[in-house]
């Protein structure tokens, strides 16, 4: 049996304590120790994106990151990035923008274009495509989404 | 970006509109329940042991070391599953036969596929399922893997199934007796033939013969196969998973599993992507059958690789055409040679590309054989237009040959040899109702794009068009109406492309009633009757009629209430179009007050439906496209992307510009950048979404569309189809932008730089 560690993290702003197999990633941990399954697992090799958090404010996929490389750290998934009562204009501009047909990618590229937005409040249409390209889109053909990230600049802008 | 739409007559009020989507909010918040989501108490974590041989006898499998695993608390093979039947599956899109599919869920006497499921482990936690799939010993008798239609039907390559028959088929779907032409490892044969072939050939002026060959893909689905299983003390069954059709599971399983229908209940998940690939099922037996051994729920989720390398893709293709046409561009005879790879069992769609192939044409003189090839790759499955891309890339790569060598204008000879109204197919049938092919050529003729000057003369500019038809099949609805004049609806088809928003919309109108006020929900198996797979560009048409029936049930009886609780006859109440009820001397009530109604007359009501319509109808896309080449690597850039597409009418516009936007850029992944890489021994090399390369945002520019509302004749808002037929034109649309480019034709796809690199060279060479 393999060994079980207690790792301790701020998670979507709260301090959370969880208990994960050494072997497991932060994307098993975060889906099957602690239940937050926004978090999707597509490719679980680095390749696709839809598992993508921040951690420490810096975009990862959690595929890729040990569970216990975040004790002490800061992890924000989909679940966090709405401000209080209301969607981050990301999510907003998604729905709006009927940017998401399946939705299984959508964490990812919410999360994805928050880091963005956050570092480039307004990049260019090269620059969302170019920063987008980790993840992966199957129904779409990106073009909604690219529309969306881009309307989610604007009211951004506004506020 | 552009977007255009080229409105029907008609107006309406919530039709053509664009709402979010019901299911939107608990997308962009994560908290939508896909399959993998799922957490029973006590469960078990599923894992399967797959073949490392594409083709090999099982001698021994010894499961021992695995099972004394602490933590193991289950390892099945083919023997723990029930005895198989041989009889026929209908999939909805494809089809199979039990006997088959038994085998292809845990192998029986031979491994037919690298990746074929040989075990499978159940274990408390995943780490230790996949610690017990590395102590089980099988020991293989290795054979040599058949790895292409041309070896299969080899005389010298034996039969990978060695009591197989090559039988004819009938139709599309349905085979017939033996053939007299026995060919090694052809699963069946299918012959469709329209008028003298020869005659058709003699009238000609010119003559194209060319052969073409497509790639393995795959659906490329973001979320792979996951299902979860709980068998009770009273042998029933539930099952959580991610499917295009759940019914069509509970009738696999419940025929594999031995149980009765009415005990096995298949609740679909949300469902992350399918385009045809989650029609069959691969782990839900495995871990129903585990879950019966321990009495906990299993779940099992593949991984990735295992995605690529034991589901459905498509069939990889070789396609002979011929083509006769007189000098003024009138196409007289046109004679294809088609064999599909199947994988390593029957059913590829190789009559559906034969079939669709053709559509877009009016050719008095046709053949098409059709050839269905099992080879030791997996078992290929439907995936968006069933083998019509590849079809369709060398139909119309040749009438681009044919538009040149003429000196025609390539829309105008199009026009020329278009379908319609009266036209026979290749299986000579009339063509279907109100098929839009001139209108969709005229259309594409008078955008910016194909009017717009080319810039550099590295860039060229292709243009293709495509068909494919919506399947009708059955489907069931029900609404009922709550006492403060909400209504839930509900249908048996799962929601893969948007359709809860869809059909509440068709509800919506057809009551008079806000979008919003409507909350539409997939049920599961025994929550409604029987409802087919979604797929073959249905549900909006086909489960779009249930809804609307369901609709006009409900109007009648709320006039039968008003009629009662006003005392009159129910001739006298008006039903108005915005839902508002209207009876003599100004009596007058709004929806939102029936529910009052409804509490005083007897109570909430409801109404359901069961429609199979049988008015299919085919629908036609069109696809223009700028490629930039350089001629030094290779390396094709898609510069500007325009699509145009017949849709009947556009319930969502946005949904159905997204569908088209989505199947475009799978068929350029198609035609530039995707295929499966086999080494000689049948190895898959590249089974991950790095090495299988599909395109990302940073490859393509927006691409334009342009819907064609020509409204279908046989539902009531006049939907067609949308979702299948944008992936068609790609192929040929951006191998013929390539040949305006660089000059020369490519005949195997993708085109990547290594073979569009070779074929450069050659040309230069000459």
């Amino acid at each position: 049996m393999s060994k079980k560690i207690v790792i301790s993290t701020d998670l979507n702003g709260d301090i959370t304590e969880f208990i994960a197999d050494e072997r497991d990633s932060l994307l098993d941990a975060l889906r099957e120790r602690i239940g937050l399954t926004g978090v999707k697992e597509g490719c679980n090799n680095g390749n696709c994106g839809a598992c993508a958090v921040l951690l420490d404010g810096i975009l990862v996929n959690s595929c890729c990151v040990m569970a216990a490389e975040v004790d002490g750290g800061s992890v924000t998934t989909v679940e966090g990035i709405a401000l209080e009562n209301e969607l981050h204009p990301v999510q907003q501009a998604f729905l709006n923008e009927a940017a998401l047909q399946c939705g299984i990618c959508t964490p990812g590229f919410l999360v994805a274009a928050k880091a963005l937005l956050d570092t480039n409040p307004e990049p260019t249409e090269e620059e969302i495509r170019f920063w987008l390209a980790g993840n992966l889109c199957r129904c779409t053909g990106y073009d909604k989404i690219i529309t969306a990230v881009q309307e989610a600049s604007k009211s951004m802008q506004k506020k | 970006m552009v977007s255009t739409q080229k409105k029907a007559d008609k107006t309406y009020k919530v039709i053509g509109t664009r709402p979010v989507r019901p299911d939107g909010l608990d997308k962009v918040t994560g908290r939508a329940k896909y399959g993998a989501d799922i957490q029973l108490p006590g469960m078990l974590f599923g894992r399967v042991l797959r073949s490392p041989h594409a083709h090999a006898i099982i001698k021994k499998i010894d499961t021992s070391k695995a099972l004394a695993l602490p933590g193991v608390k289950s390892v099945i093979t083919h023997k723990d599953l029930p005895t198989a039947a041989d009889i026929a599956l209908d999939l909805g899109e494809t089809t199979s036969n039990m006997k088959w599919l038994c085998d292809k869920v845990l192998a029986a006497e031979k491994a037919l596929f690298h990746g074929h499921a040989i075990a499978a482990v159940a274990a408390v936690d995943p780490h230790i399922a996949e610690d017990a799939l590395a102590l089980i010993d099988v020991e293989y008798e290795i054979l040599e893997p058949v790895l292409s239609v041309h070896t299969a039907m080899d005389k010298k390559t034996p039969n990978i199934h060695p009591n197989m028959k090559t039988v004819d088929m009938i139709a599309r779907f349905q085979a017939g007796e033996p053939s007299k032409v026995q060919i090694n490892n052809v699963a069946s044969i299918l012959d469709l033939e329209l008028g003298d072939l020869d005659a058709g050939f003699k009238e000609a002026d010119i003559i194209i013969e060319r052969e073409f060959e497509t790639g393995t893909y795959h659906q490329g689905y973001i979320e792979s196969h996951n299902g979860t299983a709980q068998w009770n003390e009273n042998d029933e069954v539930t099952v959580w998973l991610s499917t295009q059709g759940h019914f069509n599971a509970r009738d696999v399983l419940s025929k594999l599993l031995q149980v009765p229908m009415s005990k096995v209940k298949v609740i679909p998940m949300e469902i992350g992507g399918g385009f045809g690939g989650k029609i069959p099922m691969y782990m839900e037996p495995l871990a129903a059958i585990m879950s019966k051994q321990t009495g906990k729920p299993v779940k099992m989720h593949m991984q990735r690789d295992e995605v690529l390398l034991a589901t459905g893709p498509t069939s990889a293709t070789y396609i002979k055409v011929k083509v006769g046409a007189k000098n003024d561009g009138t196409i007289v005879a046109a004679d294809a040679y088609l064999a599909y790879e199947s994988g390593a069992y029957p059913g590829s769609p190789v009559g559906a590309g034969a079939a669709s192939m053709f559509l877009p044409y009016n050719i008095a003189n046709l053949r098409a054989h059709c050839l269905d090839v099992i080879v030791n790759k997996p078992h290929t499955a439907a995936y968006r237009a069933p083998g019509t891309p590849a079809a369709a890339f060398a139909i119309e790569s040749i009438i681009d040959e044919l538009a040149e060598k003429l000196e025609i204008d390539p829309i105008t000879i199009r026009m020329h040899n278009a379908a319609e109204e009266g036209t026979r197919t290749s299986d000579g049938r009339l063509a279907p109702a109100s098929l839009a092919v001139k209108e969709l050529l005229e259309e594409a003729q008078a955008t910016e794009h194909w009017n717009a000057e080319l810039s550099d003369p590295s860039i060229g500019r292709g243009i293709a068009i495509g068909a494919w038809g919506n399947a009708g099949l059955e489907s069931n609805a029900y609404a009922s109406i709550n006492s403060d004049g909400t209504i839930n609806l509900n249908t048996g088809s799962v929601d893969i492309g948007g359709q809860r928003a869809s059909l509440a919309m068709q509800l919506a109108e057809t009551l008079g009633v806000d979008y919003d006020s409507i909350k539409p929900q997939v049920s599961d198996t025994d929550s409604i009757g029987y409802t087919a797979v979604t797929g073959g560009s249905r549900t909006t048409f086909a489960s779009g009629i249930a809804v609307v029936e369901v609709g006009n049930k409900l109007k009648e009886q709320i006039i039968d209430r008003v009629a009662t609780f006003w005392e009159i006859d129910a001739s006298q109440v008006h039903y108005g179009d915005d839902g508002t009820l209207n009876g003599p001397e100004d009596k007058s009530i709004k929806f939102s007050g029936i529910g009052k109604i409804l509490s005083r007359t007897g109570g909430t009501i409801q109404a359901s439906a069961t429609v199979k319509p049988n008015t299919q109808v085919a629908t036609f896309g069109c696809h223009i496209v700028d490629v930039k080449v350089d001629e030094e690597t290779g390396k094709v850039d898609i510069l500007r992307s325009t699509a145009l597409q017949d849709v009947g009418k556009a319930i969502h516009p946005a949904y159905v510009e997204g569908q088209i936007q989505g199947g475009i850029l799978q068929g350029i992944g198609m035609a530039l950048y995707e295929e499966y890489y086999y080494d000689d021994k049948g190895i898959l090399k590249n089974a991950s979404l790095l090495d299988y390369r599909m395109p990302t945002s940073y490859d393509v520019p927006f691409t334009e569309t342009t819907l064609i509302e020509k409204p279908n004749p046989g539902h009531p808002f006049g939907v067609k189809g949308v979702g299948e037929v944008p992936i068609v034109p790609p192929l040929a649309a951006v191998a013929n932008a390539i040949y305006n480019a660089v000059g020369v034709r490519p005949n195997i796809l993708p085109v990547n730089p290594r073979r569009l690199s070779v074929l450069l060279k050659e040309k230069n060479k000459k």
